[in-house]
């Protein structure tokens, strides 16, 4: 295996609030080989956007600090780098993207100018030229008059042309990596399919790779060759697609695979909701963080924490019943004892 | 745009149309009829009220009367002084009350922005306690006091500026500085809020990750947003002080609007505070009007219908 | 590290109790404000400062030997001793006792006036919100119309119509301050008419005196705190204002104003004589203002963390 574009290890992130110390990231591992889309799924505050703003370090500090670990990108460790140099590579080789593109774009600039801002912070290219290349990359993300469209300010855009935008300024300097910080979340859902073809598409004509952060498993099935689970802070499971999708071996990840919809396969089917919410991580549990939500909790789940185990050279996860003295179990996804 | 500048310009009609037939009846609900009181006005006057503004008549027809009056830019005369119009009052005054005024909007509102600004980008550090101070200083001591304390020190001990007066642009020195002192604080205080609330859109951290440094992302993004709601508010402000300070104008004894009119107050002189409350009124409109113009072009947003 | 043995390993399901489980202590949102409240600092120093004040202006007077109208030729224009605290006035009238008897004044117009504010903005806003539509949009184009021409302007115009005292300052700053608290409380109610959660509430069954109970007044009550903490020192402000171009309360009565503006008079030579009040004056804004954005962050949960 070469070398990842992004390798995440052992990071640790906190925030300093009234009451106390928010443990937000307790040890994530991560990476992203060049071309590759990585998911990262969970549920809301399970850290998933946090980890991924750290890598940009996009959290203001106070009152989030990096307590632990390194964001090893292209062998550089972006935790120690100071800001001035991660300036530099915001844009230029990171690209990202956010959740609401309704108040993501400046609303007093030209759709345009916010393009070209981007370029000219990066690249010392004339005006003229910076248009050209805008007005390219409008187009290549499906905006179509991208010249006029140049010209307008991001309240002449609908909600899936404002994403479009944004990706649009996120990569205009074919940055090697893109973040998408779940990028479909604010749309209807027909655009939502359009963001993901487009995401797939650029990966295609521009190389990018994509590290895409959300709670929707189906996009993930749409989009991800990778995928990574987190809760309350921690890795639970990390697989390829297939894996995930098909062997998931944490308890977790079954809940949210049958937390999907799967219109027309059996009438009886029912949507299975996880019952119960994440623990607060002012104060996390000793043992797994998702004991008090499992159906499979064993008494040592709530004692200790569980090691990861490695289950193929691309899947780990982090559970007791990977455990030789775990009892067997059938696989409510698979059907399998296991 | 033709549409929205009409509709705020009917608006602005109305408006000054109820403010003043509000001071018209205000002024008409005197008790005991002022304008036809014969044993405090002078009969010359009377006389001449009697025929040009129809004194004599039912009030509705005053009402007439004084409406086509003022549509004709004629304000009215003095009840108490012969040969005094309230034209010739703001003639005189209007000039100086706009030059302390555009004094100190100036040095307020510059002022206050860049307070604010410096205030916003540098929050909860040594810069930001330092403007929060001022400007809760600014606004909760009165400005006669703040006068008060220029005159004593600037003006009586130190003497590096005249006490009170008008005249030489040395005179503009201390009230300028009572009246800016306010409106810095009030301004300061309103951008910072702005510039915090404008700090925490996501368009900000847009704009972070596109590299931007935070000079660039203050400069470009963040200034220009943070003061469309300041205009409204400077707006106002801005007409408030063009017709003068009552406070500032009697301290410093300054011929201005704001000094004629309190003593229109004092004299009980009915038809020069009406008067002049009518071009008050008038100029605060406009003012107004040229702002909502202002904010069209200022916020691409602001629907045009 | 304990060892793992097969008992570790026997099935025990999940704890829906813990599952659920809330760290974080809940409370209300008044006793949230409050704990926030008491951690400022500054808030509870300007609360304490401000109860002094009362306290001073109920009982000083009370227990002086002097009283704030009598004169005594003998001791006029005297600096701060012993025996006059704050000195004497050129009718030789105790200065400390006239300052907090002049305490009484301003707080009394200020906090009566308030509060009349506060219920006509709160009925105004109500029925303006309540109704909406057409009767809302005239409504507030009304409150609009009367704010486009400063609060000082009316108050000294209804000064005119009413003659002066203590009485008729009360009503004209009662009349005129409603604005932004009838604006506030419009806001509040129409947001909450259409907002999702009463909808909820609604579906639920919950009765219209139970939505005010629970929803209406916990959500109102917040911003209108806020607005009361503001508008009691402009309503000082603006009496003191009045009373300082001598438009305020007639003599003997004094306020803060009156006395700065008789102090103000002989400023080059006794400065003291305008420095008490000023200063009470200043302190007593400074404490309202202050407290006022204690409670704005102390209010809006939208704070909390």
């Amino acid at each position: 295996m070469s070398e990842a574009l992004l390798k995440i290890d052992d990071l640790h992130v906190s925030f300093a609030t009234y009451a106390g110390k928010v443990q937000a990231v307790r040890g994530v591992d991560l990476s992203l080989e060049k071309g590759e889309i990585v998911a990262v799924v969970g549920e809301s505050g399970c850290g998933k956007s946090v980890t991924a703003q750290t890598i940009i370090r996009l959290n203001p500090s106070p009152p989030c600090s990096i307590d632990g670990g390194s964001i090893l990108f292209q062998g550089t460790d972006l935790t120690s780098l100071p800001i001035k140099e991660i300036r530099k590579l915001r844009g230029s080789k990171i690209g990202m993207i956010f959740q609401d593109p309704m108040t993501s774009l400046d609303p007093t600039k030209q759709v345009g100018t916010q393009i070209i801002e981007a370029i000219r912070r990066h690249e010392k290219v004339s005006k003229k030229e910076a248009f050209a290349r805008s007005v390219e990359m409008l187009e290549l993300v499906g905006i179509s008059n991208p010249v006029e469209r140049m010209k307008q300010y991001p309240h002449e855009f609908s909600g899936g042309m404002r994403q479009r935008a944004m990706i649009a300024m996120a990569l205009v300097c074919h940055p090697e990596l893109l973040i998408a910080d779940e990028p479909t979340t604010a749309l209807d859902v027909t655009i939502q399919a359009q963001i993901v073809d487009l995401l797939l598409s650029l990966r295609e004509k521009l190389g990018t790779s994509i590290l895409i952060i959300t709670h929707d498993m189906g996009v993930v099935a749409d989009i991800a060759d990778r995928v990574t689970i987190m809760y309350a802070g921690m890795v639970v499971e990390s697989g390829t697609v297939e894996e995930i999708f098909y062997n998931p071996r944490h308890p977790y990840t079954w809940g949210l695979l049958k937390s999907i919809p799967k219109p027309g396969v059996n009438g009886k089917e029912r949507l299975i909701p996880i019952d119960g919410t994440p623990p607060d991580l002012l104060d996390p549990p000793v043992g797994c963080p998702f004991a008090d939500r499992c159906d499979y909790a064993m008494a040592v789940c709530r004692e200790q924490m569980p090691e990861t185990t490695q289950l193929s050279d691309t899947h780990q996860t982090r559970c007791w019943l990977r455990h030789q003295l775990a009892p067997k179990i059938k696989n409510p996804i698979t059907g399998r004892e296991d | 745009m033709v549409k929205y500048t009409l509709k705020r310009l009917l608006m602005a009609v109305v408006t000054l149309w109820v403010i003043i037939t509000m001071t018209f009846v205000l002024m008409h609900a005197i008790p005991g009829n002022p304008f036809a009181d014969e044993k405090r006005i002078q009969p010359e006057i009377m006389a001449n009220l009697n025929a040009k503004y129809g004194l004599d008549k039912p009030l509705i027809e005053q009402y007439g009367i004084y409406m086509s009056n003022l549509v004709r830019g004629d304000f009215g005369v003095s009840l108490k002084y012969q040969n005094r119009t309230v034209n010739s009052l703001i003639a005189q005054g209007f000039p100086v009350s706009m030059t302390l005024g555009a004094a100190a909007c100036l040095i307020g509102i510059g002022i206050g922005i860049l307070f604010g600004i410096i205030a916003g980008i540098n929050r909860g550090r040594l810069p930001d306690y330092a403007v929060i101070i001022l400007s809760i200083l600014g606004v909760s001591v009165p400005s006669f006091v703040f006068a008060s304390i220029f005159q004593y020190i600037f003006g009586a001990k130190l003497q590096w500026a005249p006490v009170a007066g008008w005249g030489a642009p040395v005179f503009l020195i201390l009230p300028t500085l009572a009246l800016g002192l306010r409106m810095i604080a009030y301004i300061a205080r309103m951008m910072r809020t702005s510039m915090l609330d404008v700090l925490s859109q996501d368009y900000i951290k847009t704009a972070r990750a596109k590299g931007l440094t935070e000079g660039q992302v203050i400069r470009r993004h963040t200034i220009r947003n943070a003061i469309t709601p300041i205009i409204t508010v400077a707006g106002v402000m801005v007409a408030g002080t063009l017709v003068g300070s009552f406070v500032i104008e009697n301290i410093f004894n300054i011929p201005g609007m704001g000094k004629y009119l309190v003593n229109a107050v004092k004299d009980s002189d009915y038809t020069v505070i009406l008067g002049m409350t009518a071009f008050y009124a008038m100029i605060l409109v406009a003012v107004t009007f040229v702002v909502d113009i202002l904010y069209v072009i200022v916020d691409p947003r602001v629907k045009l219908d | 590290m304990k060892e793992l043995t097969q008992e570790l390993f026997l099935p025990v399901g999940k704890n829906p109790d813990n599952a659920n489980r809330i760290t974080r202590p809940t409370t209300t949102y008044f006793k949230d404000a409050w704990r926030r409240l008491k951690q400022n600092k500054i808030a509870i120093s300007s609360l304490i400062l401000l109860a002094l004040i009362l306290l001073m202006a109920i009982f000083a007077p009370l227990f002086s030997q002097y009283d704030y109208s009598s004169q005594d030729m003998f001791a006029v224009n005297q600096w701060p001793s012993a025996e006059h605290w704050f000195g004497t006035d050129s009718l030789g009238r105790d200065l400390f006792v006239r300052c907090w008897s002049g305490a009484q004044v301003s707080l009394f117009i200020a906090f009566v006036s308030t509060m009349v504010n506060v219920l006509i903005g709160i009925v105004y806003g109500g029925i303006s919100g309540y109704f909406g539509g057409r009767v809302d949009m005239v409504m507030m184009r009304l409150v609009e119309i009367i704010y486009s021409v400063p609060d000082l302007l009316w108050v000294i115009l209804l000064m005119v119509v009413m003659g002066p005292g203590l009485h008729t300052i009360i009503i004209a700053i009662s009349i005129t301050g409603w604005g932004s608290m009838a604006r506030i409380v419009r806001g509040q109610v129409l947001q909450l008419k259409q907002s999702e959660y009463v909808m909820a509430a609604r579906t639920l069954g919950a009765g219209g005196g139970r939505i005010i109970r629970k929803h209406l007044i916990p959500n109102t009550m917040g911003p209108i705190i806020i607005e009361l903490t503001f508008s009691i020192p402009s309503a000082i402000f603006t009496e003191a204002t009045l009373s300082y171009l001598s438009l305020g309360v007639p003599v003997p009565l004094a306020s803060w104003g009156t006395l700065a503006n008789e102090g103000a008079r002989v400023l080059q030579l006794m400065p003291y004589q305008i420095l008490f009040p000023a200063l009470l004056l200043s302190l007593t804004m400074l404490g309202f203002n202050l407290l006022g954005d204690g409670l704005r962050d102390a209010l809006d949960p939208k704070l909390r963390r």
